[in-house]
């Protein structure tokens, strides 16, 4: 889950990370308030997506005057694709430099990461690419964690100088906020290294891991939910994983490899597949809402179902599929292709119910529902 | 992490539903289940095996050594530390949705004491003639056959496919190996790979991966080494980029991750990337009769 930078900076302050003054505003009105109980400020759209700034979404703004201009611009505001209801109204932090702190999950070290660069307010991918001497990693045993002494030598002889203490300190407490938070990442960039000495976090990135959500229920409802469809949110509350695409050939399947590789095979074929829709794991019982889904979305031609069951039972998936097939008697194509744990017990209720024989293959059945929706 | 009929088998959390269902298939197939645990019921049989409080115990009561774990999520990591410290040689864990800072932590453990994970999120791992681990159709002989392919696969239904190609295709399996589909994992596609390299009776080994990660970027560093053909399939090409297609792993970042970045890698290294699962048959021959 994603939080956004007005969500993620009190997280930051309360694990004693310094962050700028500020409060969020909804209105130009709102905003001119903040600002004069402020001084000069800066006006930070707040949406869950980067390059804010290059859009024209974070302004300075001297007098309330200015920053009731400026919030009435960028709110109503659209930046890559989200249109801006809120911005953050904020003090302006006098910068000596900028630089860039971050611990995230690593899958190569399979443990925490702790990253530290000088190189600041600049795309650390860039970093990586064109000065990786700048930028330091360390890989952290979870077990032992990064205290103030890793966090010391970490930034050591980084040409900070006298600040090594401070910045140190907010490394420490980042990787506090990391393991708290049960972030998959957690980001500042920049932090400025203020003229009265202070780091300041003056942006914030947080990821929050999906599966430590349910630890962290008030702070999860400060993150940004996903941004989806209609079909999606109503597939998301029935406990189903659906993805909406463009296509005309519905694709259900169990596991989520499965049912990637269908849609992979519709393409093969020269189809487009219309969604992804994963019925698996403990959601195997739930093929019935699962069509049921599927086949209220607009533009389906022809529809393939795949199932090949290790833990999942081919046989329990078909007979929901089979009751909602005839409650709905849906009139598109349906092609089948069923493998794996209770296939010869699926196979024998779909001939006798629905009167269908699924296909040999998964190419067969996605090859027949391409041809199908071409029609 | 490849399990043999000769281990002895502890299964955590063997009184749910799950855990006995699975446990009475692998007991079936000729898995060696010595013990299982639940701290309710510790002191009771259930499927016929004493059952423990922890792992710890059951070293003392039922020597083993794997412990496959039907445990939900938010319990995980205690169970699994408590498998690693009473001395398990490996772990299955099955679950699905553990927080990412639980998994470092019992993989970092298990790590320390030389124990292998396979998983989190893995259907298990299947040793055809032996014994089975997990949730896997091993009993059903078109599926898995005593053989000479080794497989490996991020994904249960998605190896379940795969073995079924290779058996219609006349081929059996030496082993399949379920790594699991969670970002971290304890055995990587290249560990995975690494082991059926060096396990007797493997000639061939088919490599089923995701988009996501780099893990069958480092897999092909290996296979360039290996004498063994290596075939592999990577699902998630027609996948949209930055959407989590139901595994955690599989997500798509820019370049980092994606299909195209997998199969170029995979294809320099001398794998033979398949475009659709029922090639894997035909491309087994033409490999093998080299």
């Amino acid at each position: 889950m994603n939080f956004e930078e007005y969500a993620a900076k009190p997280l930051l302050a309360a694990q004693g990370i310094a962050v700028p003054r500020g409060a969020l505003a909804r209105t130009p009105d709102e905003a001119a308030r903040i600002a004069a109980g402020i001084g000069a400020v800066v006006i930070k759209a707040q949406v869950p997506a980067g390059k804010r700034g290059k859009a024209g979404g974070v302004q300075r703004a001297a007098t309330p005057d200015e920053a009731r201009i400026h919030a009435s611009a960028i709110i109503r505001m659209t930046i890559a694709g989200h249109l801006v209801e809120k911005v953050l109204v904020e003090e302006q932090v006098p910068i000596e430099r900028e630089l860039y702190a971050a611990v995230l999950n690593d899958p190569s070290s399979k443990g925490p990461l702790v990253m530290f660069s000088t190189a600041g307010g600049m795309d650390i991918e860039e970093v990586a690419a064109t000065a990786p001497e700048k930028l330091r990693r360390q890989p952290v045993d979870i077990r032992r964690g990064f205290s103030r002494t890793d966090a010391g030598a970490l930034v050591q002889g980084a040409g900070i100088g006298a600040a090594e203490g401070t910045v140190a300190d907010v490394l420490a407490h980042l990787y506090e906020a990391y393991r708290a938070y049960d972030a998959e990442l957690l980001e500042i960039n920049p932090l400025a290294l203020a003229r009265d000495g202070r780091a300041v976090a003056l942006d914030c990135k947080f990821v929050m891991d999906d599966c430590g959500i349910v630890r962290h229920p008030d702070i999860a409802r400060t993150g940004t939910p996903e941004k989806l469809t209609g079909l999606e949110a109503s597939a998301k509350a029935a406990g189903l994983k659906y993805i909406d695409l463009d296509g005309n050939v519905g694709v259900l399947a169990n596991g989520a490899g499965l049912t990637m590789t269908t849609m992979d095979m519709v393409r093969h074929h020269g189809g487009r597949p219309a969604n992804f829709l994963e019925i698996g794991g403990e959601a195997y019982t739930q093929a019935r809402p699962a069509l049921e889904l599927l086949l209220s979305k607009p533009g389906i031609q022809s529809l393939v179902i795949n199932f090949c069951g290790a833990f999942a039972r081919t046989d329990v998936m078909s007979q929901g599929v089979i009751e909602a097939i005839e409650a709905l008697k849906p009139r598109l194509p349906i092609f089948f292709s069923v493998h794996g744990t209770g296939d010869e017990e699926a196979i024998r209720l779909l001939k006798a119910r629905l009167g269908v024989t699924p296909l040999a293959t998964m190419d067969d059945a996605c090859a027949a529902a391409v041809r199908a929706a071409a029609r | 992490m490849i399990v043999r009929g000769a281990d002895r088998v502890l299964v955590m959390g063997i009184t749910g539903k799950q855990g006995t269902f699975w446990t009475e298939r692998m007991q079936a197939y000729g898995t060696r289940v010595v013990g299982g645990t639940n701290p309710q019921k510790a002191g009771t049989l259930h499927c016929g095996v004493p059952v423990f409080a922890t792992a710890r115990d059951a070293m003392k009561g039922a020597e083993f050594d794997v412990a496959v774990l039907f445990i939900p999520p938010l319990m995980v990591r205690e169970a699994a530390l408590d498998a690693i410290e009473a001395g398990a040689k490996g772990l299955v864990v099955l679950t699905e949705h553990i927080p990412v800072q639980d998994v470092m932590v019992f993989v970092a453990a298990a790590k320390e004491r030389s124990a292998w994970i396979l998983g989190p999120n893995t259907a298990g791992a299947v040793t055809p003639g032996e014994c089975f681990t997990g949730f896997m159709p091993a009993f059903n002989e078109r599926i898995f056959r005593k053989g000479s392919i080794g497989v490996i696969s991020r994904s249960g239904s998605l190896g379940v496919l795969f073995c079924l190609n290779v058996v219609q295709a006349g081929y059996g399996e030496s082993a399949f190996l379920g790594i699991g589909g969670d970002p971290i994992i304890g055995t990587t596609t290249r560990d995975a790979l690494a082991a059926l390299d060096r396990f007797p009776g493997t000639e061939a080994v088919v490599m089923v991966g995701e988009i996501g990660g780099s893990m069958e970027e480092e897999a092909a560093d290996y296979a360039r080494t290996m004498a063994k053909p290596v075939i592999a399939f990577i699902a998630g090409g027609a996948a949209p980029e930055g959407r989590k297609m139901g595994h955690a792993g599989a997500i798509v970042m820019g370049d980092k991750g994606s299909y195209a970045s997998k199969r170029s890698a995979l294809e320099a290294a001398g794998v033979t990337v398949l475009d659709t699962p029922s090639a894997v048959g035909a491309a087994l021959k033409a490999r093998l009769a080299r």
